[in-house]
């Protein structure tokens, strides 16, 4: 008879991403494996397999002798329907094995808005959601990745939290648990072995307080624990492993090409960037090491694109020799070659002509706001001229499509800011008008605005959010001012980057709303077709939590954050100093142009930020 | 040009006809192999496959026609090994050979419908089903390209109807359908058993590709 997934296969949407099997999957036999880590992806296969980082892992502990980790994602609403009514548990794509039966279950998390595909996912797993819920060493349930800078609204799920770049940490944590297994160590002992790790961090070993007003009185570290944790970060990127023979999925993912990763860091600043901050210092690779990446991945997977990834890859020094020795072998071979976020300040005429040998793509800027004043204030060091300038360019290289990313709700925001989105966008349309090569074809200028959401670890971090009501009366103001047949103006519903807000700032209160929302069958809440903002709403009065604690209110200069234990090696007073240079609308210099003593070269112990 | 024969298995079913294009594309560049392109801004690879399998239908006939590039002189004795070394598991080419026939001279597939009844065969059933598709006609409402709706009979697109029976629970249908103009999706084969005789219809049934055939039934090649 024919197993019960089997039998569900062909009832769902896509069914090749919950089958595993691809080229260059990793299987190895259980009776020589000690440690089998489940490597969840808290979201679809699709986004999943499209993070660098979960590729990068993967392999990092695929490399370890007897430890094997399989890839878990989210399934979809169909398929999780489909796996409840037949009873199946989640399960790993390798072995299809339950994830219960696994040692360790690691989350890679990058977004907030996937919070509650972790609990629904241990759920899935017939896993219980607490930590507290789950004694002795199976199913240890630890996690990394951007959003565990804060994270303390996962505090009462995850056992531990792994900081910071983790290709060295991850080997650590694992070598332990083997010897922990090995000789049968309770829970308690392998948490207090493993918080000794630099960059672990034990939600369950520091005891938060309230002040009667709902802000942290305190948070006590218990057992010895370190009072601050710092981030890992790896020094030598040109040392540093790069999955070339990496799994080349069967389906189509949303990044579907070879991912070379430039740089680390970022030297722009940018006050409302969280990245900006949590991945410094700067460190390069070296473009003979990445032409010698790129030729092998190529070779390897097949993959028909290559793309230069980083926060800034328009900042990489030696970007154009690269690219050309990177061209001499692409072209030949008909692959593309494509750069995403190029800066306007920068793009060069040669590199644009470079990029429309390949294939002409679309022209994206995120100026982020309307007027010199405001970029000023957010740092975003870009002029209306240099904007201005490259459309020109562009648009006598033949380009005729543009898109423009702003947001809404900047700390400092008057109406003349939102109006200038409008003046700026009417000045690209003016621009086209005057160099267009090719005015048969139209020009399209797609224009986005998103609702801020201030992050920890930025110059922002104390910021209100902009309440609802006054996101929406801008935006309105703003569409009342687009009248442009070829403008097309696209804008962020408020409800999603309100929560974003709440999760993004939160602390451990939030635990028992995220354990009610996924009870009252909240999930994938990322994507449209599954948000439900009313079950949040419910979910917030049932637990007794004003959400707007976390977004309107706004923090105080020294209120404890709930994220106060945890360091990225950028320093608070440097936040704050950025932050009343924003109120003065004065800009701070790149990290090439002057160092401004943000405390991150201090991660660095044998070479100096690379700027 | 080459045409190449090959199976699709196992976890390799689920992979859509778009995608397994990509798969096969992949691959021939793992292969070190450059197909040809076509001229234009955006250029295609030169690989196209006979008939689309649908997700989920096993194979171990599907036919694949691609063109090397200008300068790629390989030959076809030792393109299947080549590619299957960078194949992922479940694709398998068998052979690789120049054609002498156009694709559209297949006409006909030969395949294998798994019927699965989870709480046994019942006595009667092979009776039933071996005298329902003995009917004149059993006729499905079709929707064409231009959203016609037109009625045809399945019986005059299927011949060489066979049962055996595999186990207690397990009943193996083969019959030879019609592939292309008209084309005959197997899938509804055990829909018009639902349909037909609702006692009788499978728990879960699943469908084989056996062989492609050419007009007069002998194997295409």
């Amino acid at each position: 008879m024919t197993d019960k997934l089997q039998r569900i296969l062909p009832t769902v949407q896509k069914p090749a991403r919950y089958v595993g099997g691809e080229y260059l999957q990793i299987v190895k036999d259980k009776s020589e494996v000690d440690v089998r880590v489940a490597f969840c992806f808290p979201d679809t296969y699709e986004l999943g397999m499209s993070n660098l980082g979960v590729r990068i892992l993967y392999a990092v502990m695929n490399n370890m002798p007897r430890v094997w980790c399989e890839r878990v994602f989210a399934p979809w609403g169909d398929m999780e329907e489909a796996m409840r009514k037949h009873d199946i548990p989640l399960y790993a794509l390798e072995s299809h094995d339950p994830v219960k039966d696994f040692d360790m279950i690691a989350f890679s998390i990058g977004y907030e808005m996937s919070y509650t595909n972790i609990l629904n996912m241990l759920n899935l797993a017939n896993v219980p959601l607490r930590s507290a819920d789950r004694q002795g060493l199976e199913n240890m349930v630890f996690a990394g990745g951007t959003c565990a800078y804060n994270p303390e609204p996962l505090a009462d799920f995850i056992d531990f939290f792994s900081l910071g770049e983790g290709e060295e940490i991850t080997v650590e944590i694992i070598e332990l648990y083997r010897k922990a297994k090995k000789e049968g160590w309770s829970k308690q002992e392998f948490l207090l072995a493993v918080s000794k790790i630099d960059g672990i961090y034990v939600p369950s070993f520091y005891e938060h307080s309230y002040n009667p007003d709902g802000t942290i009185a305190a948070i006590t570290p218990l057992y010895g624990a370190p009072k601050v944790v710092t981030k890992r970060i790896i020094e030598h990127m040109d040392e540093a492993y790069y999955p070339a023979d990496t799994i080349v999925p069967s389906t189509e993912i949303v990044h579907d090409r070879t991912n070379l990763e430039v740089m680390r860091g970022c030297i722009r600043g940018c006050r409302f960037c969280q990245a900006g901050f949590c991945y410094r210092p700067v460190r390069k690779r070296s473009a003979n090491v990445l032409c010698e990446q790129a030729r092998e991945s190529l070779r390897i997977s097949g993959n028909h694109e290559i793309t230069m990834s980083s926060l800034s890859t328009s900042d990489y020094r030696e970007l154009e020799p690269l690219m050309d020795e990177l061209l001499d072998y692409t072209m030949p071979r008909k692959i593309n070659l494509s750069v995403p976020s190029l800066r306007a300040d920068n793009f060069s005429r040669e590199l644009m002509l470079k990029l429309q040998k390949v294939r002409k793509s679309g022209l994206t800027f995120a100026p982020e706001a309307g007027t010199q004043r405001l970029r000023d204030a957010i740092n975003k060091n870009v002029t209306e001229e240099e904007i201005l300038t490259t459309c020109a360019t562009a648009f006598s290289g033949g380009w005729n499509n543009v898109k423009l990313y702003f947001m809404l709700g900047l700390p400092t925001e008057t109406d003349e800011d939102v109006l200038g989105i409008a003046d700026l966008t009417y000045k690209v349309i003016k621009t086209w008008q005057k160099h267009a090569t090719n005015k048969k074809r139209g020009l399209r200028v797609h224009v986005s605005t998103a609702y801020f959401v201030p992050k920890p670890f930025t110059p922002f971090q104390w910021e209100k959010q902009d309440p609802p009501e006054e996101y929406t009366r801008k935006q309105r103001l703003l569409k009342s001012y687009m009248t442009a047949k070829s403008v097309e103006y696209n804008w962020h519903a408020p409800d999603l980057s309100q929560l974003e807000a709440v999760l993004a700032r939160g602390d451990r209160r939030l635990c028992a709303v995220l354990e009610e929302v996924v009870r009252r069958g909240g999930r994938l809440d990322g994507w449209d077709d599954y948000f439900d903002y009313q079950i949040w709403l419910d979910a917030f009065a049932a637990c007794g939590i004003d959400p707007t604690f976390y977004t309107t209110r706004g923090y105080g200069k020294d209120e404890i954050f709930p994220w106060q234990t945890i360091s990225v090696g950028v320093d608070r007073e440097f936040f704050w100093r950025e932050r009343e240079q924003a109120y003065r609308s004065q800009t701070t210099p790149d990290c090439r142009m002057e160092c401004s003593a943000c405390g991150a070269n201090a991660l660095c112990k044998e070479v100096g930020c690379d700027v | 040009m080459y045409r190449g024969i090959f199976s699709k298995e196992g976890n390799a079913i689920w992979i859509s006809h778009l995608d397994l294009m990509r798969v096969l594309q992949r691959s021939f560049r793992r292969a070190g192999l450059l197909l040809k392109h076509s001229q234009g801004f955006t250029p295609h690879p030169a690989l196209s496959l006979a008939l689309p399998l649908s997700v989920g239908v096993s194979s171990c006939c599907e036919i694949m026609d691609f063109e090397l590039a200008e300068g790629q002189v390989v030959a076809a004795a030792q393109l299947a090994g080549m590619l299957n070394a960078v194949l992922p598991e479940g694709i398998h080419i068998q052979k690789v050979y120049e054609p002498t026939r156009k694709a559209k001279e297949l006409t006909h597939l030969r395949v294998a419908i798994t019927l699965e009844y989870d709480n046994g065969i019942k006595a009667d059933c092979l009776q039933m089903l071996t005298e329902l598709f003995r009917r004149d006609e059993l006729l499905m409402e079709k929707k064409t390209k231009s959203g016609n709706i037109v009625t045809q009979n399945i019986l005059e697109m299927m011949k060489d109807v066979s049962f055996a029976v595999i186990d207690g629970e397990t009943l193996c249908m083969e019959c030879v359908i019609c592939a292309q103009n008209p084309s005959l999706n197997p899938s509804v084969i055990p829909a018009m058993i639902l349909r037909e005789l609702p006692d009788y219809a499978p728990d879960f049934s699943s469908v084989r590709r056996l062989a492609v055939l050419d007009g007069e039934g002998k194997p295409f090649r």
